[in-house]
C-alpha cells in the first residue's frame, strides 16, 4: 500500500474538533521536530563537501520530503552542472527512483541515468517508483537549478538563471551570484545578475547598504520585487531607516503600478468585449438582416467549441506531437462550415416557414436549442471537455511591471477583429453583401428587384451561424466546453446587438467594447456581481434615450 | 375574431364550461379528502400540491397572456414579478418561523443570523404580518412593471428591443437576488417554512386550503383578464397590437393603455408567485432566470396566444409534459419538448385552441352536406 | 409519428402504472426501489450524471449478486433538469408515486433544502454524496460527503506547514452561496485563532458560472506582493472553475508562488481542463482516484466496466455516493427490512471499506468520519497524495467555529434525538 509512505499528521478529530487540545501538544511536536531538522542539516553540511554527486542523486530519490530538500538544496551549491537534467526532470515529475540502482530520468520512451545520461534497458514499470514533488521542493529546485545555470555555456540559459535568481533571495545565492559576476563577460547577463545581487543583498549588510540597495530596485516596476521590499517593510528587526526607505520605494512603485493598473483594466475590458463581441456578432447578423430572434444562437457556438473539441482528438491521433498545436488553426475553418451547414438546415426546415412572425421564432428555435443541447450531451456525454491551448497560446508576457499579457486574451482580440473584417468585406465587396444589405434595408423592394429573398435568408443564416461556430472555437480556449456553454452567452449578445442597435455591425462592435470596458472599469471598485447589475440597469435606461440602441438604422417606414 | 359592438364578459357557453372547469379543478381536494383511498376515485396526495402548482403557472401565463397575445408586448421578464410575488410571501413565512429556526432567532431568519447580521433590515420590516406581505406581494411587482414600463413605453421602446429589455430586467434581478448581502438568502433563497396564518404548511388539509386559493384565484386572474379584453381598453391594446403607430395617429393615448395592461399583468403574476411558494415550500433566485421567463412565453404559445383559455391550456399542457417525461423519460425528455416546441410552431401556429378552432370549422364546412343526408 | 409514438408511452405509462400499483399490494418479491434524484440536464447535468450512473453501477452489482434480502433492486431515475423547485416535486413523486425505498441524490445545497422538507414530512430516506457547508442534521438525511472540518482546516493546516509552503496570507475565493460562505466563515474564524492577521486575509465572492476572471486573478496577483507567502482557498464551484483555471495558466501564476488549494475540483472537473500548467496546485477530499488499495482498484475498474470507457475517472462525491450505497444495503441486511425506521437505527455504527482507504464509519449525527487526503494535480490530470490524516476524522455537523452553532450538537440517538440542540431531548 502507497498509503505508508504518505506523511501523515494530526489527530484523531483532524486538529478541527479541540483546537484548545490540541494546540500545546503540536507545539511540543513541532518543537522536537524543528530540532531533530537542524541536528540534521547541521550534519549534512558537514557532510556536504565530501558527498558525492551520486550519493546525493540517490538521496534526490528518497521518499522523504526533508530529505529530497536537503539533496536539492546541497546539489544547488555543488555547482556540478551534471546535476542540472535530474533536477529539471524531477521539476517536471520525470524523475523514477530504481531499487537498487541511482535514479533515471524518462526521456520519451526511454529511461537514462541520471547521472551518465545513458539509456538503461530492460526496467520494468514495476521496479519503478516515481519522485514525487511539493511545492516546498519545487521552489528549492528552482533556486538550485538557477545557481546552477548561472555557470552554463548558453547565454539565453545564463540570462533567465539570473533573471530568476532574485526570487530564492537568499544569503547562499548572494555569494553565487558574486562568484558567477565575477567570471562573467556578456554585459547583458552581467547587469542582470548584478540587479539580482542588489535584491539578494536587500535584507543583509549594512543599513546603509540596504536603503541604497532598496533605492536602486525601486526603478523596478515587477511586483516580485514590490514583493521583496515589501517584505523588508513588514520585517519588524529592520531598523527605521530601513523601513523608511523602503515605504518611499513602494510609494514610488505604486504610483507606477497604478497606472500600469488601469492599462491593464482597459486591456481586460477590450478582452471582456471582444469575447461579447465574437459570441453577438453572429446575432448581429441573423437578427438584423433577418429579424429572427433565435435562441439557439448559443447552441451553434456549442456546435464551434465540439468541433474544435472532435478537431483536436483527431489531431492528437493522428498528427506528430509538435503538429498538434495547429488544430485550433485547422478547426476555425471546419467550424465555420459545421455550424453553418446546420444553421442552413435549421432555416430550411423551420425558420423559413416562420418569417414575418418573429416572436414565434423565438419558440422554436428554443425548441431548437433544447434539442442540440441534449444531442451533444447524449453523443458527447455531459462532462465538461477538455480543448488545450496550443502551446503558442499558453502563458503570456509582461508588458511593463505587474501589467501581464495573456497570450490567448490577445489572440482571441485579433481573431476577433479578423472576423469582423472579413464579414465587412463580405457585405461590402461581394454580390451577396450587397443582396443581403439590400433585404435589411428592404426586404419587398428587393425582392421586387429580383433579389432570391428567400436564398439570401439561407446563406445569410449560414453564415450567422458559422461566425458563431468560428466564436465557439476561441471560446473553447478560455472557458468550458459543455452542453451548457451557450447557455452562457445568449443573454449577453442580445443585450449587445439590441444596445449597438439592430443590423448594424458597427454597432455591435461599439456595443461589444462599451460594455466590456465599463464592465471591467466597475469590477475592481463594485465587486463582479454588482458590477454586472449596474451595467444592466445603466443600458434599460440608456434605452430610454435611445429606443433603437446606439445606431439606429434609418428608414422610411413608421413601424420599422 | 369576429367583430361584435359589445362583448359580454363571457357568452352563457363560455360561462358552462367556465363553472364545469371550476368544478373540476374543485372536485380534485374532494376527490383526495373524502374518496376512500384505494377507491378509483381516489387521488393521491402528491397531484394536489402539484395541480395547485399548475394552476399558478396557468395564472401566470394568462398574465402574459393578457399583454403579449393581447398588446403584442412580449414581456421576457415576467418570471421576475411571479418571483417578486412570490418573496414577499415568502418573506411572510420566513417570519412565522419564529424562534424555530435552526438558530433559534426570534427576530432573524437562519440566514441572516448566519452572515452575523444583528437586527432585521428595513426591508423586511411589517412582513410578519400576512396582509402586509398580501399587499406587497401584489404592489412590488405592480411598482417595478410601472416604473419599467413608464420609462420604456414614454421612449416609445416596441417589439423585440422591449423583449430584450425585460430580460435584462430579469437578469438584472436574478444576479441581485444571487447576493448573499441583498438580505434574501442569496442562492438558497428563502425555504424551510413552517405555517401559513397559522396553519402547518405540511398538513394536508393546509393544502388543500392553499389549493382552493389556487383555484379561486385562476378564476378570479381569468375573469379580470376577460374583462379587461372585453372592455374599450381592451379593444385599443387589440389595435395597438396589430398597428401601434395608426392608433396613435387616431388619437389615443397608447402609453396610458399599454401602462395600465402590463402593471396589472405584473400584479397578477405577483398573487400567483404568492400562490406559488407556499405550496412549492422554497422560493429562489432561480426563478428570475431567463430562461423561465421564456418558458412562459412558450406555455402561451402552445395553447395559443390571443386567447386566454388558451394560455390556462397550454400551462397546464406544457406543464404536465415536463412532469410526466422528467419521470418518464429522463434521458430523452428535452428531445420530446423541444420536438413539441418545434411542432407547435410550424403545424399549429396558433396553439391547440388554434387548432381546435380550425377542426371545428373543418367539421362544420364538412356538416352541411351531411347534414342533408340525415346525420 | 410523433402521435403514434405518444401513444406507444402513454401505454408504457399506464402499463407502469398498473404494475406499480400491483407492486403496492404484492408479495415480498417485489424488488426493492432505489430513487435517482440527481440532475440529468441543465446546469448541474456536468457534475449529476455521473452521480446517476454510479448508483447504476452499485445496483447492477446488487443484483449480480443475488439482490438483496432475496429481492431484485431496482433503479428509479427522474430528472429533476437542475430546477430547484423540480426536486422538490420530484422527491414527492418518487416518496408517493413510485413509494421507493431509499433516494440517492442532490447536488447543490439549495437542491438539498428544496426537497429536505419533503423527505421530513414523508419520512423518506435520502443519501447527499457531496461536500457541504454543514450546520445541519436531518433525521431523514445521511450525509456521505466531507463536512468542512473534514476539507477546508486540514487544507489550510497543510499550507501552513512549512511543506505546504508556510502560508502566511490568505485569499478565500468562493462562488456566492451558502457553502463557500460558511466554509470560508469557519476558515476566517481558524485563521484568526492561528494569528492571522486581518488585513492578510482577502474574501471574493463571484456568481454562479462567472466566466471572466480576468481581474480576480489580476487582484490575487496584487494581493500577492505584499512581501508574504499567499495561498488561495477556492471554494468556486463547478461550472467557474474551467475558466478560471485557465486565466490562472495564463496569467503565469505558478504553484510555487500562490498555491491555489480547491474543495470543489476533482478528477472529472480536471478532465475538462488541460492541467500541464496546473502541476503543484492542490485539492483536499477524502479520496483520490490515485489512493492505491485493493478496494479502489476493484472500484475503479467496476466502474469503467460498468460506463464502458476506459478513460473514465473517480472522484470523491463517487465515492460517497458508493460507501452510501454500501452502508444502505449493509443496514438493510442488517434489520432485514427497507422500513425507513429500521434501517436508520441499523445505519449508525455501519462500517465499510472505502475506496479512499480506511475504514468509513457511520456516525449517530448522520454523517460519516472519513480520512482527509490533500492531493497535487499532476500534468495527466490526476492527483498525487501529498498528505493524509492518521486516521479517520469525524465530521461536525455544526462547526465549533461558528458562535451560533458552537453550542448545538447532532444525535439521533438515546437520549438526544435531535440534530440541532443545545441540550439532550431526554433527561438520562
Amino acid at each position: 500500500m502507497k498509503q505508508s509512505r504518505v506523511p501523515r499528521r494530526g489527530p484523531e478529530r483532524g486538529g478541527a474538533g479541540q483546537p484548545a487540545d490540541a494546540a500545546p501538544q503540536s507545539w511540543i511536536r513541532r518543537a522536537a521536530a524543528g530540532l531533530v531538522a537542524i541536528s540534521a542539516f547541521l550534519l549534512i553540511h558537514v557532510s556536504a563537501s565530501a558527498a558525492t554527486l551520486e550519493d546525493l542523486l540517490a538521496k534526490l530519490a528518497t521518499d522523504s520530503f526533508a530529505e529530497k530538500v536537503e539533496a536539492a538544496e546541497a546539489l544547488g551549491s555543488l555547482g556540478d552542472g551534471r546535476a542540472i537534467p535530474a533536477l529539471r526532470a524531477l521539476t517536471d515529475g520525470r524523475l523514477y527512483a530504481r531499487k537498487d540502482a541511482g535514479p533515471v530520468i524518462e526521456d520519451g520512451s526511454v529511461f537514462r541515468d541520471a547521472l551518465t545520461r545513458q539509456p538503461v534497458a530492460g526496467l520494468a514499470a514495476a521496479d519503478l517508483d516515481k519522485v514525487r514533488a511539493n511545492n516546498r521542493l519545487r521552489g528549492v529546485l528552482e533556486g538550485a537549478l538557477s545557481k546552477l545555470s548561472l555557470f552554463s555555456d548558453v547565454k539565453a540559459e545564463r540570462l533567465a538563471a539570473a533573471r530568476d535568481a532574485f526570487k530564492v533571495g537568499s544569503a547562499e545565492m548572494a555569494t553565487t551570484l558574486e562568484r558567477a559576476l565575477a567570471t562573467e563577460k556578456d554585459t547583458d547577463v552581467a547587469a542582470a545578475i548584478r540587479f539580482s545581487l542588489t535584491a539578494a543583498k536587500i535584507s543583509s549588510g549594512t543599513p546603509e547598504q540596504r536603503v541604497l540597495s532598496i533605492r536602486e530596485l525601486a526603478g523596478s516596476m515587477d511586483p516580485q520585487v514590490r514583493n521583496l521590499i515589501a517584505g523588508v517593510r513588514n520585517d519588524a528587526s529592520q531598523p527605521k531607516e530601513v523601513k523608511d526607505a523602503a515605504d518611499t520605494a513602494l510609494a514610488a512603485m505604486d504610483r507606477k503600478l497604478m497606472l500600469s493598473g488601469i492599462a491593464e483594466n482597459l486591456f481586460q475590458g477590450i478582452s471582456l468585449g471582444s469575447v461579447l463581441l465574437l459570441a453577438a456578432v453572429g446575432l448581429a447578423i441573423t437578427f438584423g438582416v433577418m429579424g429572427v430572434i433565435n435562441m439557439a444562437h448559443g447552441e451553434m457556438i456549442m456546435l464551434g467549441a465540439y468541433t474544435a473539441y472532435t478537431v483536436q482528438l483527431v489531431c492528437r491521433a493522428l498528427l506528430p506531437p509538435e503538429w498538434v498545436g495547429s488544430y485550433l488553426l485547422l478547426s476555425v475553418p471546419i467550424a465555420f462550415v459545421v455550424a453553418g451547414l446546420v444553421g442552413v438546415l435549421i432555416e430550411r426546415t423551420v425558420i423559413r416557414f416562420l418569417y414575418g412572425r418573429p416572436l414565434e421564432t423565438l419558440l422554436s428555435t428554443w425548441g431548437i436549442s433544447l434539442i442540440l443541447q441534449q444531442a451533444v450531451r447524449s453523443i458527447f456525454d455531459a462532462q465538461n471537455k477538455e480543448v488545450a491551448n496550443p502551446e503558442w497560446m499558453t502563458g503570456g508576457f509582461e508588458l511593463i511591471g505587474g501589467f501581464y499579457i495573456a497570450w490567448n486574451r490577445l489572440y482571441i482580440i485579433l481573431f476577433c477583429f479578423m472576423v469582423l473584417g472579413a464579414i465587412a468585406l463580405v457585405l461590402r465587396r461581394t454580390a451577396f453583401g450587397l443582396h443581403m444589405r439590400a433585404v435589411t434595408q428592404n426586404r419587398d423592394m428587393a425582392a421586387a428587384m429580383g433579389i432570391p429573398t428567400a436564398r439570401v435568408d439561407a446563406l445569410t443564416f449560414g453564415l450567422g451561424s458559422g461566425i458563431a461556430g468560428m466564436a465557439g472555437v476561441a471560446l473553447s480556449q478560455i472557458g468550458n466546453v459543455s452542453p451548457n456553454l451557450g447557455q452562457i452567452y445568449i443573454v449577453d449578445s442580445f443585450l449587445v446587438v439590441v444596445f449597438g442597435g439592430v443590423g448594424n455591425l458597427m454597432g455591435t462592435l461599439v456595443g461589444a467594447m462599451t460594455l466590456g470596458v465599463v464592465n471591467k472599469l466597475l469590477e475592481p471598485v463594485a465587486g463582479a456581481v454588482l458590477g454586472k447589475v449596474v451595467v444592466l440597469v445603466a443600458i434599460i435606461l440608456f434605452m430610454q434615450r435611445r429606443p433603437r440602441g446606439l445606431f439606429a438604422l434609418k428608414g422610411r417606414s413608421v413601424d420599422a | 375574431m369576429r367583430d361584435h359592438p359589445t362583448y359580454p364578459l363571457l357568452t352563457p357557453r363560455g360561462w358552462l364550461v367556465f363553472a364545469l372547469v371550476g368544478l373540476v379543478l374543485l372536485a380534485v381536494p374532494a376527490a383526495n379528502q373524502w374518496a376512500a383511498t384505494g377507491s378509483a376515485a381516489h387521488l393521491p396526495d402528491y397531484l394536489v400540491p402539484l395541480i395547485g402548482k399548475y394552476c399558478t403557472y396557468a395564472m401566470l401565463a394568462l398574465a402574459l397572456d393578457l399583454i403579449w397575445g393581447y398588446a403584442g408586448i412580449l414581456s421576457l421578464g415576467h418570471g421576475a414579478f411571479f418571483a417578486l410575488g412570490g418573496y414577499c410571501m415568502g418573506m411572510y413565512m420566513m417570519r412565522q418561523i419564529g424562534t424555530r429556526g435552526v438558530y433559534g432567532n426570534a427576530d432573524l431568519p437562519d440566514f441572516m443570523v448566519f452572515l452575523n447580521w444583528k437586527e432585521l433590515p428595513w426591508y423586511w420590516q411589517g412582513f410578519d404580518m400576512f396582509w402586509f406581505a398580501a399587499l406587497m406581494a401584489l404592489v412590488v411587482p405592480g411598482i417595478l412593471a410601472f416604473v419599467v414600463g413608464w420609462l420604456t413605453f414614454r421612449s416609445r421602446v416596441t417589439g423585440v428591443y422591449l423583449s430584450i429589455i425585460t430580460q435584462a430586467m430579469t437578469f438584472a434581478l436574478l444576479l441581485a437576488f444571487f447576493r448573499n448581502n441583498m438580505g434574501f438568502g442569496g442562492n438558497n433563497g428563502l425555504t424551510d417554512f413552517k405555517e401559513i396564518l397559522g396553519f402547518p404548511i405540511q398538513a394536508q388539509t393546509t393544502r388543500v386550503g392553499l389549493y382552493v386559493a389556487s383555484v379561486i384565484g385562476l378564476g378570479l386572474t381569468f375573469l379580470i383578464c376577460r374583462a379587461v379584453v372585453t372592455s374599450k381598453l381592451g379593444r385599443v391594446c387589440l389595435a395597438l397590437r396589430d398597428a401601434e403607430s395608426r392608433v396613435r395617429f387616431l388619437g389615443y393615448s397608447t402609453t396610458g393603455a399599454k401602462l395600465f395592461v402590463f402593471t396589472l399583468s405584473a400584479v397578477l403574476a405577483g398573487l400567483a408567485g404568492a400562490l406559488y411558494v407556499p405550496q412549492v415550500g422554497i422560493i429562489n433566485p432561480s426563478e428570475f432566470s431567463p430562461a423561465n421567463s421564456i418558458e412562459i412565453a412558450i406555455w402561451v404559445a402552445v395553447g395559443g396566444r390571443g386567447t386566454l383559455s388558451g394560455a390556462v391550456l397550454g400551462a397546464f399542457a406544457v406543464n404536465w409534459a415536463k412532469t410526466w417525461l422528467t419521470g418518464a423519460a429522463p434521458e430523452v425528455w428535452l428531445f420530446f419538448l423541444g420536438l413539441l416546441f418545434v411542432a407547435v410552431t410550424l403545424l399549429f401556429p396558433k396553439g391547440v385552441t388554434g387548432l381546435v378552432q380550425q377542426v371545428r370549422n373543418r367539421l362544420a364546412t364538412r356538416a352541411i352536406p351531411r347534414q342533408a343526408e340525415g346525420d | 409519428m410523433e402521435f403514434t409514438s405518444g401513444k406507444g408511452r402513454a401505454l408504457a405509462l399506464a402499463g407502469a402504472l398498473a404494475t406499480a400499483f400491483a407492486w403496492t399490494t404484492a408479495s415480498a418479491q417485489a424488488p426493492i426501489k432505489v430513487g435517482v434524484l440527481h440532475s440529468l440536464s441543465g446546469t448541474m447535468a456536468i457534475s449529476e450524471t455521473t452521480l446517476k450512473d454510479t448508483v447504476l453501477m452499485m445496483v447492477d452489482d446488487i443484483n449480480k449478486k443475488g439482490g438483496l434480502l432475496g429481492r431484485k433492486v431496482e433503479a428509479v431515475v427522474v430528472d429533476p433538469a437542475s430546477n430547484w423547485p423540480l426536486f422538490a416535486e420530484k422527491a414527492r413523486e418518487l416518496l408517493t408515486k413510485e413509494k421507493v425505498d431509499v433516494v440517492f441524490g442532490c447536488w447543490t445545497s439549495v437542491s438539498r433544502k428544496s426537497v429536505l422538507p419533503v423527505f421530513e414530512e414523508l419520512n423518506g430516506l435520502l443519501f447527499y454524496p457531496v461536500q457541504y457547508e454543514g450546520e445541519e442534521s436531518s433525521r431523514n438525511v445521511f450525509y456521505t460527503g466531507a463536512a468542512p472540518n473534514q476539507q477546508a482546516i486540514p487544507a489550510v493546516e497543510y499550507l501552513m506547514s512549512k511543506d505546504g509552503g508556510e502560508a502566511k496570507r490568505w485569499v478565500l475565493a468562493g462562488t456566492d452561496y451558502v457553502y463557500p460562505r460558511t466554509t470560508n466563515k469557519i476558515l476566517e474564524a481558524f485563521l484568526i485563532s492561528k494569528g492571522v492577521a486581518k488585513e492578510d486575509i482577502m474574501i471574493n465572492y463571484t456568481p454562479f458560472g462567472h466566466s471572466d476572471w480576468q481581474t480576480i486573478v489580476a487582484d490575487i496577483k496584487k494581493f500577492a506582493s505584499a512581501g508574504k507567502k499567499t495561498a488561495v482557498v477556492s471554494t468556486i464551484n463547478g461550472d467557474a472553475n474551467v475558466p478560471f483555471y485557465k486565466e490562472l495558466a495564463n496569467a503565469g501564476i505558478s504553484a510555487k508562488d500562490i498555491p491555489v488549494v480547491a474543495f470543489s475540483v476533482g478528477e472529472e472537473e480536471l478532465a475538462g481542463i488541460d492541467t500541464k500548467n496546473l502541476v503543484g496546485h492542490l485539492a483536499a477530499w477524502n479520496y483520490f482516484q490515485s489512493v492505491k488499495s485493493p478496494v479502489n482498484d476493484g472500484f475503479i475498474k467496476q466502474w469503467r466496466a460498468f460506463i464502458k470507457n476506459e478513460k473514465r475517472v473517480t472522484n470523491d462525491p463517487m465515492e460517497a455516493t458508493y460507501i452510501g450505497f454500501k452502508m444502505w444495503a449493509q443496514a438493510v441486511a442488517q434489520a432485514g427490512t427497507t422500513n425507513v425506521d429500521a434501517v436508520r437505527q441499523a445505519m449508525y455504527g455501519q462500517k465499510t471499506a472505502a475506496p479512499g482507504g480506511f475504514e468509513s464509519v457511520m456516525n449517530t449525527n448522520h454523517h460519516l468520519s472519513k480520512p482527509v487526503l490533500i492531493g497535487e494535480i499532476q500534468a495527466n490530470g490526476q492527483f498525487d497524495i501529498v498528505w493524509a490524516t492518521k486516521g479517520p476524522v469525524k465530521a461536525d455537523a455544526w462547526s465549533p467555529f461558528i458562535p451560533e452553532s458552537a453550542k448545538l450538537k447532532a444525535d439521533w440517538t438515546y437520549p438526544w434525538v435531535c440534530g440541532n440542540c443545545a441540550e439532550p431531548k431526554y433527561k438520562m
